[in-house]
């Protein structure tokens, strides 16, 4: 178990106030003039060494992403962007660094914004984090008071201003090219890649886009060390991370713990054990809803990291653990995940938005048991259709739940939708036999 | 994707009242020069406070004046979030997340909650006028689930009877607390807590 002096977040619990002079008394804004002075090569090639890879799902190495943009300011401005557009169902960390630990956020931007020569950062919030952005933006406003960020942030000399932007409910901003649109004012509809946006992003300006829990963690990196961050967790998958554990476990909670910890440590030592004890576990997803679950065995063994989760045909995604016992019927857990995503395609290309709808429809019937034995296969086809398909990578993370389903729980499907379908008993029916079986709502 | 609902009762004209103004003024003034389109959604959430959390027609049209873009533009932006409610909604407006995170935890005993205390179907205004309830996808509180959101505050670690409860004090305009109904703090393990022990007893 990760040591307490390890921890990166010290508020995570709200045990110490979220204020500046608490966060100060933490170790935030310390010295970050010198670290700034040490220059921003220094900066991300330490970031680099560190190994961090991105806390918002998709892991990309951070110090790479940055030193994407151009090195020195041509006629566009850079852009800084914070998504905090925490969306993914078994995700809510960000709520608790946003609200307990806005101090580290704001340090990260001006360190991170300084890094890339931006000047203006703005935070994507998604709208239902009112509470969450309100006590943000009193950081914010504490922050400007005392020099911290506007001009001359911390004696920097870097000017930076930090704004807020709220979402309006829609999972897609998640996504870095639909966040960047939604904040120009439009539909958050992806964009293609490429350009990908450290080039061409917000206004059509080089612009990063990084997860709030990626930038949180920065100060403390460059503070304590890259050495230090890369000697937690193993090569490649370094540092430590909050992990969500919902769904059926005694006490649900966010820990924040070394990165590639057993998955079973996890539920039993921090989050009470699964209700019902360790053997009536059904299945985990390990990342959040788009990423595929895990049957029992595997999570017997599991190391929550991001090689080890791609190796086991899953991701670490965000990490959000979703814990099902047999006492959940998995077919209808996965019948609204496809329903979640259904409500959240944005529209843009068709195998997404006429796919999520028929992957839906088809769980729902399979949950009740009245699709036929050949539709379990036509479910999987449906998901290649949609896999690699799309502009954004919201295609995958629709397919891949089912692809899982159907990976590891087939059986268990064919059992209970074990019947010809209707077209092959020879009686004159309509083309669209199955039809029927739609309830009015599901059409 | 979802298909809103537009109210067929729409006010003939919408402005905004001065405070509402000032603030419009300053989410426009965040965004660079010749930007202001960016600020259609905080102006959308302004009209919307503002005209008892739904937007009229007219207030689009009037967000689209002010931000010297087409109306169709801002009105493309209305229907594709769903915080921006269309038609009119209660006075306290429940919305029970249920994707599969609560719905383990048992998010659709609060959905029927919903339907014995509030109305039938879900955005129909109760009888007294006051209150109504939709289902909505994930909020982002997994691990307090399940949990509901009343205006702009989450009600977490909810089951049948306190959310009845809930729902009898607003009926009687009375306040309500928002956070954890189980006591417990944030999103910490209850009773079962083995990390940060220091801060926690200091």
């Amino acid at each position: 178990m990760l040591e307490d002096k390890d921890r990166i977040f010290l508020n995570l619990y709200n045990d110490l106030g979220s204020d500046l002079s608490s966060a100060k008394k933490r170790g935030d804004w310390n010295n970050t003039k010198d670290i700034c002075e040490k220059g921003r090569d220094w900066i991300i090639k330490e970031i680099k060494d560190s190994q961090l890879r991105g806390r918002g799902g998709a892991g990309f190495p951070t110090g790479l992403k940055w030193s994407f943009a151009p090195k020195e300011v041509g006629s566009r401005p850079h852009y800084f962007v914070i998504n905090a557009d925490e969306s993914e169902p078994g995700t809510c960390k960000d709520r608790d660094i946003l609200r307990f630990e806005p101090h580290k956020l704001i340090e990260g931007c001006l360190i991170a914004s300084y890094a890339v020569n931006a000047h203006v950062c703005y935070i994507y919030i998604r709208g239902e984090y009112l509470r969450e952005g309100y006590k943000l933006q009193k950081a914010i406003d504490e922050a400007y008071k005392h020099g911290l960020i506007g001009k001359n942030s911390s004696g920097t000399g870097w000017d930076l201003d930090i704004y807020i932007h709220y979402g309006a409910g829609a999972y897609i901003c998640g996504e870095e090219t639909a966040l960047l649109e939604s904040i120009e004012g439009k539909k958050g509809q992806p964009r293609l890649k490429p350009p990908f946006p450290a080039l061409v992003g917000l206004y059509g300006c080089p612009t990063i886009v990084n997860n709030v829990e990626t930038i949180s963690v920065v100060p403390t990196i460059l503070r304590r060390s890259a050495k230090w961050f890369s000697s937690l967790g193993r090569e490649r998958n370094t540092g430590t991370k909050i992990y969500c554990i919902s769904g059926n476990v005694n006490n649900p909670c966010n820990v924040e713990e070394e990165m590639g910890v057993p998955l079973k440590d996890l539920i039993e030592k921090h989050a009470g054990g699964v209700i019902g004890g360790w053997d009536n576990l059904k299945a985990v997803i390990p990342g959040g809803s788009s990423m595929p679950l895990l049957p029992k065995h595997i999570c017997d063994t599991i190391k929550m990291d991001f090689d080890e989760c791609v190796d086991n045909k899953t991701g670490l995604g965000t990490a959000g653990i979703v814990v099902i016992n047999n006492d959940q019927d998995i077919i209808k857990c996965m019948a609204r995940i496809a329903r979640f995503y259904k409500h959240e395609s944005c529209g843009q290309c068709t195998p997404c938005r006429e796919g999520s709808g028929w992957m839906w429809r088809m769980l729902e019937r399979m949950a009740k048991g009245e699709a036929s034995r050949e539709e379990v296969d036509m479910l999987m086809d449906v998901t290649k259709q949609i896999e690699g398909h799309t502009i954004c990578a919201f295609g995958e993370g629709s397919a891949w739940p089912v692809q899982g389903l159907l990976r590891h729980f087939k059986k268990e499907i064919e059992k209970r939708n074990n019947f010809n379908p209707l077209i092959n008993t020879g009686q004159k029916n309509p083309y669209l036999v199955d039809q029927h079986l739609l309830e009015k709502e599901n059409a | 994707m979802t298909i809103k609902k537009i109210s067929k009762d729409q006010p003939e004209t919408f402005e905004f009242n001065d405070k509402n103004m000032e603030l419009a003024k300053k989410a426009i003034s965040i965004y660079p020069e010749g930007k202001q389109q960016s600020a259609v959604m905080a102006l959308l959430y302004i009209a919307q406070r503002q005209n008892k959390n739904w937007i009229p027609l007219s207030a689009m049209k009037y967000i689209a004046k002010i931000l010297n873009m087409p109306y169709i533009k801002v009105y493309e932006v209305a229907t594709f979030y769903t915080m921006y409610n269309l038609a009119p909604v209660g006075q306290y407006f429940l919305q029970v997340c249920t994707t599969t995170p609560c719905m383990i935890r048992g998010a659709y005993n609060l959905v029927d909650v919903c339907k014995k205390k509030i109305s039938e179907n879900e955005s129909e205004i109760s009888k007294d006028g006051k209150i109504s309830w939709m289902e909505v996808e994930c909020l982002g509180a997994c691990v307090n689930a399940p949990m509901i959101q009343i205006n702009d505050d989450y009600f977490e670690d909810l089951n049948e009877k306190k959310l009845e409860n809930i729902i009898e004090l607003i009926k009687q305009d009375q306040k309500i607390e928002p956070g954890s109904y189980k006591g417990r703090k944030s999103a910490e393990p209850e009773n079962n807590r083995s990390t940060l022990m220091d801060s926690k007893n200091a």
